[in-house]
């Protein structure tokens, strides 16, 4: 076979484009992994590394921030994540029905998504308190009373699920794409049969949109295991703190209620200098998020199967 | 309808009544839609409303309850410049900005066409690792990272964000293999006919066609990084000369004891060059957006 030495070839030569990617790879994903499995044994400052066996994970199991931490992060995951598909979903299936002015409802419904986290999250701390924002103003006008939003611990996450509902526009122009892919002789066969616009939706669109739904579900649920920004910044700015040097402010204001696992492993690891437990800490945030990469990697193995 | 096709003349004026009716509720539909779209379009837009409208506040009306700016004061915009470093944070943001989108398209599409283009073993694992790279928490590997650039004593810069998009960007490789893939083999197998090496390839013939897709991943990496607050707040926090807009723009409040006026105002200047490029750059962000949803 003369294509064995020719694919040879090739795999030298793939070799050497993807190397400064191999690199990478290398330094800022394999190795810190396994450092971070090693460094998760050992009592390190920064300064020094002492070997302590299983203390960190034994002082994982019974920190009680770390726990409330992870609980806060499944409540963003079981609630955030099927709030912004269903929305997102709605919002691009209202689009296809428009008959005028499809373009600009696109551009409108895009636009937050788009502005940048930290800047929507200090106008959303705004809009949504309680004393001079609009948005409690306007539940008054029909007569809601308003909680307070980023400074009540029942509230915080509901504000912060806002949020992520305003800047879903990202998911919503993927969905908008799906939809027009539906052949539209499916939906004319349907009608013909009889099938009503709920069963049309169920029977035709549903099936044929999964894959996509599926994919940004699973892509949702791996970025709000990393949710970070928006917790941190409302936070901060609801309890009127800052990020200057010397400053000691302990995420999750107001009582705990906005701190997620990768907060809480950033205020171990690069504020308290706790660093082999803020490795314990990854490591668990690793365990979460490959368990859902895994689901994602399998979608892609099916795709590239029918691909080729 | 095959039943009203047949139908005998006295039910003839059941049909235009049905007709109408018919009619009748494609208006109420088109009114309900539409309806719908531009109440949901005010919620979209509101906020970003309101951030004006309370921009341009005096300080006295801020701290009332009221919506509507009695007197609208522009030099709030100006009362920012003078009270922060904003331009201080604007000049490291682009410089973040800047040099991130520039080195990771220079490292990254040499990657994205090995992966779309040659055919060789671990091809698909490559592409795999490439996926479960851009779907790693960053939180997951930042202290043994963070010790690295700490050892450099590169903490306190921007550096450790900026140098590592040299070695490529998972995303962005992702991003481009599924556009590279849309163009035609027949286009590159031409040119290798032709004499021409991979990398004459890739400069003529695959990059002039790529142009789309690299304008989409080219904005998107910018404003990850216009965007970025995580990084920045992990290696730069500690050194106010290194803060980008987005670290300022969390402290300002606090750290300037300023209303939400001004606050409002600091927000708009940030959030601004983002809609303003957007504009401009419309069908680029939405046919990229879209690119990444697709499958494989």
């Amino acid at each position: 076979m003369a294509s064995v030495p020719l694919r040879r070839r090739e795999g030298f030569r793939a070799l050497l484009w993807l190397s400064p990617w191999l690199v990478g790879f290398g330094v800022f994903f394999a190795y810190p992994l396994l450092a971070t499995v090693y460094f998760s044994f050992f009592n390190y400052d920064l300064f020094s590394l002492k070997f302590n066996g299983l203390a960190n994970y034994r002082y994982f199991l019974q920190d009680e921030r770390a726990w409330l931490s992870i609980r806060n992060t499944a409540w963003l995951v079981a609630v955030m994540v099927p709030a912004q598909v269903l929305f997102a979903l709605g919002v691009a299936q209202l689009i296809t029905k428009l008959k005028s002015g499809v373009g600009f409802f696109r551009t409108l419904f895009y636009l937050p998504s788009l502005v940048p986290v930290t800047a929507g999250t200090v106008a959303f701390v705004f809009l949504l308190n309680p004393a001079t924002g609009p948005f409690n103003r306007i539940l008054a006008l029909v007569g809601i009373s308003g909680p307070d939003w980023f400074g009540d611990k029942d509230w915080s996450k509901p504000g912060l699920t806002l949020l992520a509902m305003w800047g879903v526009g990202n998911i919503m122009v993927i969905f908008l794409a799906a939809l027009l892919d539906v052949p539209r002789h499916l939906y004319e066969a349907a009608a013909i049969d009889g099938a009503g616009a709920w069963r049309q939706f169920r029977s035709i669109t549903l099936p044929t949109i999964r894959p996509v739904l599926m994919f940004s579900a699973v892509t949702g649920v791996i970025y709000t295991l990393q949710y970070f920004t928006q917790a941190m910044i409302a936070s901060r700015v609801a309890a009127g703190v800052t990020d200057a040097p010397g400053t000691s402010f302990v995420p999750g204001y107001p009582e705990m209620s906005t701190l997620t696992l990768p907060q809480w492993l950033f205020q171990t690891g690069f504020r308290d200098y706790t660093m082999g437990y803020a490795c314990v800490l990854a490591l668990v945030l690793f365990g979460a998020s490959m368990v859902f990469t895994l689901i994602l990697l399998r979608q892609f193995r099916g795709f590239e199967e029918v691909a080729s | 309808m095959t039943a009203t096709l047949v139908a005998p003349p006295s039910q003839a004026a059941g049909r235009r009544v049905r007709v109408r009716r018919g009619r009748g509720r494609k208006v109420l539909y088109w009114i309900a839609t539409h309806a719908t779209a531009v109440a949901l379009g005010i919620a979209f837009i509101g906020p970003l409303v309101f951030v004006l409208l309370t921009a341009v506040m005096s300080d006295t009306q801020t701290l009332t309850d009221e919506l509507w700016p009695h007197t609208w004061n522009w030099g709030n915009f100006g009362e920012v410049f003078a009270k922060s470093p904003i331009l201080l944070w604007l000049r490291n943001t682009m410089i973040y900005a800047g040099l991130g989108t520039l080195f990771t398209l220079v490292s990254s599409i040499p990657v994205a066409y090995a992966l779309a283009r040659f055919r060789f073993r671990g091809r698909r694992l490559a592409f795999l690792l490439v996926i479960t790279m851009m779907m790693l928490p960053p939180q997951v590997v930042a202290v043994p990272i963070y010790l690295i650039w700490a050892r450099l004593n590169l903490t306190g810069t921007l550096l450790p964000l900026i140098l590592p998009m040299l070695l490529g960007d998972a995303f962005s490789i992702f991003l481009l293999r599924q556009f590279l893939l849309s163009i035609p083999r027949d286009y590159t197998d031409a040119a290798r006919v032709d004499g021409c090496t991979d990398f004459r390839t890739l400069i003529r013939v695959v990059l002039p066609m790529a142009k789309p897709g690299i304008a989409a991943v080219a904005l998107f990496q910018f404003f990850y990084c216009w965007n970025d607050y995580y990084g920045p707040l992990l290696y730069a926090a500690t050194n106010v000369d290194s803060w980008t807009l987005s670290v300022g723009l969390a402290s300002f409040k606090a750290l300037h004891s300023v209303q939400w006026n001004l606050t409002m105002a600091a927000t708009l200047l940030v959030m601004a060059p983002v809609i303003i490029v957007f504009f401009f750059a419309q069908k680029v962000f939405i046919e990229g957006v879209t690119l990444t949803g697709v499958k494989g």
